[in-house]
């Protein structure tokens, strides 16, 4: 009798080498579907950029030193959207394409498999803003003298875990519903947009509104990250923005994943992970 | 010895939405059964009657209402990592990231498995070898592939992690003749030359008789018989007191007369 090679006499578990840095199982398939879509990435980035760009010349009409506020604003919130944007587009993948069920039965812990798709949203969320960044230096020569660069960039990287708690959040709406899911993510990041003034100072929103900014951390990053730019805010300035920014990603990140453990439990006594339900 | 895959009285209703616009649908009402160790155990029943229901308890996809599901002595709903450590699964839909390559979907598999892209590799081309799968379509896209194709690949990616137990959900339904003979000679294969355990759910008799040394026939959420095939036909032949039953005699003699299809099948998985 022929013999199967591939399967033969199972060896002791734990005996087979192992793979480790499982979680680039995550980064590896996302960068693998941009290179398969490489023309609508295309559309989106360039998009993306003719966007910013007119939001900068905007900037200039109104001279000089608004140029500098409103790239601010479009390369943050870029950034920013992306993180949150992401981590529940990963999720909306799998549910079109019917493999969360495969993804999900697979002996990989959902911290591990989340932290995969964190991993990649920073990565992305990086190299599309560099590129951004790049061409508006580019197109608008824009000078940084006096900035705090590194205060900024500290601000930056804090505010992003709040954002990567957010997006886990974002992220259990495609696991409730394949459509609504997605729809709702969209609202969810429009009206962040809205309420953090990303293109204007939050003062000039009609009082109901504004009294929500406050629970954005956008809204706190793009001030001290305005400040540190633009006014050249010192570190010990930056300081208190940096600590709170710090406690809402420390807060918002475990939230994220004991929220989506909570909706995937749910979907399975519901039988929602199921492609058409 | 102890059962590989144990059900207890498992219960599964679904209800109708939050909005309760349909009626609760009891998919799993009471199932109680044992597969042994290195057997194909086939599951048979019209659709709709709760077969891929069972298998998505057994997946760790589903949380049964009630009653126990074990998985080489496991508690599905209680230790699903290491049910999931022992266990694949191929359903009737082959669901793939359709614009990546097999290849690239077997590495994403590979990598939440963790098992060595080299080694993965190497199974999935003999595993593909042995099912007629030309390893010249190896990089392409799945939306390239056939039906049969696409199921092939799936066949390889839940024999990746060398599972003990493979669960099969109609895994040659809509397959053209020539891959549902290639695939099933291909079980038949697993079945006989390695100690894999089988969980095969179909409507097709041959497979059921052929395939499986044990077959279930599930109806309305319920197993209303479990023997050999040989035995399910004895025992009608004997009631009938006629010799030439076949198991499609006994299926539609147990299983419901009335036509309550469209209910039961909405996605046909
Ligand atoms: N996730 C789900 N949500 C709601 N109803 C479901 C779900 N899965 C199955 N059902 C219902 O449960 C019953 C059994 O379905 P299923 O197990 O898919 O049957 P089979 O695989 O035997 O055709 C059907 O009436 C089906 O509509
Ligand atoms: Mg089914």
């Amino acid at each position: 009798m022929q013999r199967i090679p591939t399967l033969e006499p199972m060896v002791p578990a734990g005996a087979e080498p192992r793979m480790r840095l499982r979680f680039l199982a995550l980064i590896e398939r996302n960068f693998a579907l941009i290179k398969r879509y490489i023309g609508w990435e295309v559309v989106f980035v360039f998009y993306n950029i003719v966007n910013a760009l007119c939001i900068a010349f905007i900037g200039v009409t109104q001279g000089k030193g608004h140029v500098l506020y409103l790239v601010i604003g479009a390369l943050i919130w870029g950034f920013l959207s992306l993180l949150f944007h992401e981590l529940a587009e990963q999720v909306q993948w799998e549910r079109w394409e019917g493999t969360i069920e495969y993804s999900f039965m697979a002996p990989m812990h959902r911290l591990t498999y989340l932290l995969g798709n964190c991993f990649y949203a920073v990565v992305y969320g990086v190299l599309r803003s560099a590129l951004l960044l790049g061409v508006l230096v580019l197109f608008l020569g824009l000078s940084l003298k006096g900035a705090n660069i590194a205060g900024a960039l500290v601000v930056l990287v804090v505010s992003g875990l709040s954002f990567i708690g957010l997006g886990l959040i974002a992220a259990i709406l495609p696991v409730l519903s394949t459509e609504k899911g997605a729809q709702a993510s969209h609202i969810f990041q429009a009206v962040i947009l809205l309420i953090s003034g990303v293109y204007y100072e939050v003062d000039v929103l009609p009082a109901w509104i504004r009294s929500l900014s406050v629970a954005s951390p956008a809204t706190y990053t793009l001030r001290a990250i305005r400040a540190a730019l633009l006014e050249g805010a010192s570190f010990k300035e930056l300081a208190p923005t940096i600590l709170l920014l710090a406690g809402i990603g420390i807060v918002l990140i475990p939230v994220g994943f004991a929220v989506f453990s909570l909706a995937e439990r749910w979907a399975k006594r519901t039988g929602k992970l199921k492609r058409s339900g | 010895m102890q059962p590989i895959i144990s059900c207890r009285d498992v219960h599964k209703t679904f209800n109708g939405g939050i909005l309760k616009r349909k009626k609760p649908v009891h998919a799993l009402a009471g199932i109680n059964f044992d597969v042994r160790s290195g057997e194909c155990f086939g599951l048979i029943g019209p659709n709709g009657s709760g077969k891929s229901t069972l298998i998505r308890v057994l997946s760790t996809l589903l949380y049964p209402d009630q009653g126990q599901a074990h998985v080489c002595g496991f508690d599905v709903v209680r230790k699903p990592y290491r049910v999931r450590e022992l266990i694949s699964r191929v359903s009737v839909d082959a669901a793939f990231f359709k614009k990546l390559s097999a290849w690239e979907n077997l590495r994403y598999s590979a990598r939440l498995y963790g098992v060595p892209l080299r080694i993965a590799r190497q199974r999935a081309l003999d595993v593909l070898a042995e099912l007629g799968f030309s390893a010249r379509r190896f990089n392409d896209s799945m939306e390239d592939l056939s039906r049969g194709m696409q199921q092939k690949v799936a066949v390889a990616r839940a024999l990746i992690n060398r599972p003990q137990v493979l669960l099969l959900d109609e895994p040659t339904t809509g397959l053209d003749p020539r891959s549902k003979r290639e695939v099933e000679a291909y079980i038949q294969r697993l079945r006989n030359q390695t100690d894999l355990t089988i969980f095969l759910t179909t409507h097709d008799m041959y497979e059921a008789e052929h395939l499986c040394d044990r077959v279930a026939i599930i109806d309305k959420g319920r197993i209303v018989a479990l023997d050999t095939p040989k035995m399910l036909k004895r025992i009608l032949a004997r009631k009938r007191g006629s010799d030439h039953v076949s198991l499609e005699d006994v299926f539609l003699e147990l299983t419901h007369k009335e036509w309550v299809d469209a209910e039961g099948d909405d996605d046909g998985d």
